[in-house]
């Protein structure tokens, strides 16, 4: 049996008694990317740094020292800082940038005995829905491989989708983990927005980025947030609100509650054999006692156009420190500051970095601020009321999480407007600030894995977690 | 008289924009020192060299120092002020932009009053808001080559608080007094130190000219680099200048940023291109709203020391002091402070307000010292002036044991006693020392009798001297006055 194929919480008993040990997971892990690098998954493999701190668990295993994740074989985003490691965004700019402190969340994963494996590959700066856009070369999807894997996060996807790693953490602005994880078959958590610290996470779009789990299964998603969850004194957006025990919250009993359908999101756009799978979802769901009503988001028509506004300003602004004079790429064949700011950054962002700063510093500019920036704000205010009234008559929404499952490498590319349109059902989560998950529900007539979202209230990511649990458990394709 | 005030039809109007670095121990969004002078990029981390990945927090420390300020300008305190981005690219500015404030700044709508040809002149203040210093960039050092620059990052996140003053600035003088005032204001407060010339107060002005008796504004500039407040009062009077030559002339004034050139004495133009900023203001989405409550607003207002104007007024009321004493006294409150400790021993303001203005105010001036490093305390400076005052030493000996106090800070009753200086007030005493010097000078006792009255003071010389200094005076000059009126 491959032991990678079974989730952290299926063995994480026979870690405890020390029937399996952290270093054969490693290097189990470790042997599988080397054979698996044509999905381009990684960008750093810390083999040494892994080898090392799944000696030192298993030592405290033994020793009957037991922490939240002990063993749990974990890759992270490469837009996540890890301390004397490359953190690259997969861009030209950052490739070889070497970050001298440590995020957060990678200061709680250690504390709590994960074992971290390497850097994943992603959009340059989570600017992407299918990695193409990555210094680094496209990430294939495990299950076709001529065909995307999602993105932002694709690569931390595809590596839980192939096995290389047991969980991942992305980063999801508009949809970066929700999306991949639904193109690749696996869960992909967002959870409420301040629920976990952004401090080390390197910003794209700062009031909408959060970092979050990808994993095997639900579990596993739930134990690896109340970890990384919680007060960060160093981001002073981070909620202090206690973080619950996600794992214990799992009943497999949703019968208390009710599912609301936005009818905003089974449109035309919606791929047929997706609409069959979710509506085939929700008979299971009725048929299981649970009240599933409809209802309506009533601006999710504007959340697209909202988002680009809203996330390029941002952007245009958390991307100017890139401007090769104190690390990064520099081009220094011209003397003048102003050649090396044009030169540098021309050369070290790809073409939709580039596009997103040009339409960010166009919406912030002065005569266009009231028109894009300040009427966007409006907007975005309007799309959470849309939420909050929604869940006055639901506690969880839940719709599909992409229109169509995996395209094909290449299809979009020419097309940004069409590739921004493939996040259309994730990105009013973000605007919103409230958790959603993503959970594999079977496969379309390509064998492409299909995905289902549910969104809950901010910081009640409890129940999203035992709606997708029971889903999870019960329902079978 | 300014020769644009005597000879023009023109009046200046001048708008003030003065930066004041704040003493917090730490930075606006880290934990950096911000202690002046330390080895270049020593005080810096990832969070204030903008790194990625690093989020700023702010320090409430800040926030209290903005609204004592506040407080001090009589500006409203808003209950939601909020962060914005100021985006622009340089080498010293490390993120891209600069944590400012722009719509909702900390306070608005306050004044400072100068004091001007004995009235009150009132000096509108449009906002004061909070902001984060750049980095220093090296350019004309002797350790820079030509193509060089140098940057220095410590300065990088000290928080500034920006005062922006309406266009109530009417010439050169009373900008100069607008700085004094607001120099003394956050030296009183103890928020910043004052100081132009380290660059803990910056001054640009906003400039133009407008016929006199009308209202409408004429075309401003903008003049940047004044490092002095006699540089400021020089800059606006060389661009009061240079605007009404060229409206003079005929020619139109241009709206543009001068870079002011003091040793040169000369403003010069930026470029264009320097000027041409779109600084794309939003709100910081990393930082939270800063939310002030009444009752925060009136704890800090508890902890407002005296300020200038009301100790002026009680040095006039209560210790009947005159106005030119009470405001030599409050320019520094320290010293305000060290009158306050003398007085209440004494008894006597104006014996101390002499004492305090000549000889304490020289010898600091003479060692370039603060009075909280002055080696008189206090309470030995009162016991001085007590000594004149109960007559046990005269006003002469006084000056000289008050000299030996600075270099061995003793009470001066001990150097008095160890030193046999106690004044002499017995008469009979003084009368026999009189007579001996009567007897031994009498070709000048003849003199003075026959009507040469300036010898007066030469017996009363003698008699001092006689006495090693320790003579009454008042007695001295009485008893030998009815001696030789007895001979004449």
């Amino acid at each position: 049996m491959n032991l990678l194929e079974s989730s952290y919480s299926s063995i994480r008993e026979h870690l405890i008694q020390n029937d399996i040990k952290c270093t054969d997971l490693v290097e189990t892990c470790l042997a599988h990317i080397s054979s698996h690098q044509d999905l381009n998954s990684f960008i750093t493999v810390l083999n040494e740094h892994a080898y090392k701190k799944a000696k030192a668990v298993d030592d405290r295993l033994k020793q009957g020292k037991i922490k939240k994740l002990s063993g749990l074989i974990i890759a992270i985003k490469d837009n996540i800082c890890i301390k004397n490691v490359k953190t690259t965004c997969a861009s030209r700019i950052l490739h070889n940038y070497i970050s001298p402190y440590n995020a957060t969340v990678i200061e709680k994963l250690e504390a709590e005995d994960a074992i971290i494996l390497g850097k994943t590959n992603m959009d340059e700066f989570a600017m992407g829905s299918s990695n193409e856009n990555s210094f680094f070369g496209n990430v294939k999807n495990p299950y076709q491989k001529d065909r995307v894997p999602g993105g932002s996060s694709g690569g931390s996807a595809v590596s839980v989708a192939a096995n290389l790693t047991m969980a991942a953490l992305g980063s999801d602005t508009g949809g970066s983990i929700r999306q991949p994880a639904s193109f690749c078959g696996i869960v992909g958590l967002k959870p409420t927005y301040s629920r976990v610290s952004r401090f080390g996470l390197v910003a794209f779009a700062s009031s909408l980025d959060q970092i979050g789990p990808l994993a095997k299964n639900v579990e596993d998603c739930g134990r690896i947030l109340e970890v990384i969850a919680g007060y960060d004194s160093h981001d002073s957006t981070c909620s202090n609100i206690p973080v619950p025990s996600y794992v214990d919250s799992l009943h497999n009993n949703p019968e208390e509650l009710s599912v609301g359908l936005p009818v905003e999101y089974f449109s035309d756009d919606l791929a047929p054999d997706i609409k069959d799978r979710i509506e085939d979802v929700i008979k299971f769901l009725k048929a299981s006692g649970v009240h599933v009503k409809e209802i309506s988001l009533p601006h999710t028509n504007y959340a697209i156009a909202d988002y680009y506004i809203i996330a390029t300003a941002e952007a245009s602004s958390n991307l100017e420190r890139y401007d090769g004079a104190r690390y990064g790429y520099r081009n220094s064949s011209n003397s003048g500051l102003d050649e090396m700011y044009v030169n540098s950054r021309s050369q070290g962002f790809g073409d939709e970095v580039k596009r997103r700063i040009m339409l960010g510093t166009h919406v912030l500019s002065s005569g266009y601020y009231d028109a894009y920036y300040r009427k966007a704000q409006k907007v975005r205010a309007l799309i959470k009321s849309d939420f909050d009234a929604a869940f006055t008559k639901c506690d969880c929404i839940l719709t599909p999480t992409a229109p169509t499952s995996a395209f094909k490498i290449g299809e979009k590319v020419s097309n940004p407007l069409e590739m921004y349109l493939s996040d259309i059902y994730t990105v009013p989560a973000n605007l919103a600030g409230i958790p959603a998950v993503s959970i594999p529900v079977g496969t379309d007539a390509n064998k492409l894995p299909i995905g289902l979202q549910l969104m809950a209230k901010p910081f009640n990511e409890s129940t999203l977690l035992n709606i997708a649990y029971f889903v999870e458990k019960n329902y079978k394709d | 008289m300014k020769p644009y005030m005597a000879n023009s039809k023109y009046e200046p109007v001048i708008g003030l924009e003065i930066h004041v670095q704040l003493l917090t121990n730490t930075k606006l969004f880290c934990k950096c020192s911000t202690s002046f002078g330390a080895e270049p990029n020593s005080q810096v981390c990832p969070i204030c060299l903008g790194m990625p990945g690093v989020l700023p927090v702010l320090n409430e420390k800040a926030i209290e120092f903005g609204i004592k300020l506040a407080l001090a300008t009589h500006c409203k305190i808003a209950p939601k002020s909020i962060f914005a981005r100021k985006n622009y690219f340089y080498p010293d500015l490390p993120k891209g932009y600069q944590i400012s404030q722009f719509e909702n700044p900390l306070c608005q709508n306050g004044y400072i009053d100068i004091e001007l040809d004995q009235t009150i002149k009132r000096v509108r203040l449009t906002r004061i808001h909070l902001e984060e210093d750049a980095g220093k960039s090296i350019h004309a050092e002797e350790f820079v080559n030509k193509n060089q620059t140098f940057v220095d990052l410590n300065r990088c996140g000290v928080p500034l608080l920006e005062i922006v003053s309406e266009p109530d600035i009417r010439s050169p003088h009373e900008a100069y007094l607008f700085l004094n005032k607001l120099k003394q204001l956050v030296q009183y407060l103890d928020i910043c130190d004052g100081n132009m010339e380290e660059g803990s107060l910056r001054c640009d002005a906003n400039i133009s000219v407008r016929p006199e008796n009308t209202t409408e504004l004429g075309v401003k500039t903008e003049l940047k680099n004044m490092n002095s407040f006699k540089g400021v009062e020089r800059a606006l009077e060389f661009e009061i200048n240079r605007q009404i030559n060229e409206l003079n002339q005929g020619n139109k004034i241009e709206q543009v940023t001068l870079m002011w050139d003091d040793k040169a004495n000369n403003a010069i133009p930026m470029r264009s291109k320097e000027m041409a900023h779109d600084y794309r203001y939003f709100p910081d989405p990393d930082l939270v709203p800063v939310l002030i409550k009444q009752s925060t607003i009136d704890e800090i207002r508890e902890t407002l020391p005296e300020l200038p104007d009301i100790k002026i007024k009680r040095f006039i009321s209560d210790y009947n002091l005159p106005e030119y004493d009470a405001n030599v006294l409050t320019e520094v409150k320290d010293i305000a402070n060290y009158f306050d400790d003398v007085v209440k021993q004494t008894k006597d303001p104006k014996l101390t307000s002499n004492w305090i203005m000549s000889d304490v105010l020289r010898t600091l001036n003479e060692q370039k010292i603060k009075i909280t490093e002055f080696p008189i305390e206090a309470f030995r400076l009162s016991e001085l002036i007590n000594l004149i005052k109960k007559q046990i030493i005269n006003a002469k000996t006084g000056k000289s044991i008050f000299i030996e106090m600075l270099t061995n800070n003793e009470s001066p009753s001990k150097i008095v006693s160890e030193k046999g200086l106690n004044q002499v007030s017995d008469e009979s005493e003084i009368s026999t020392m009189i007579d001996d010097v009567l007897n031994e000078n009498n070709d000048e006792v003849v003199a003075y009798v026959a009507g040469k009255d300036k010898l007066f003071s030469f017996f009363v010389g003698q008699i001092m001297r006689r006495s090693k200094g320790r003579a009454n005076p008042k007695l001295v000059n009485q008893i030998l006055k009815q001696k030789l009126d007895s001979k004449r």
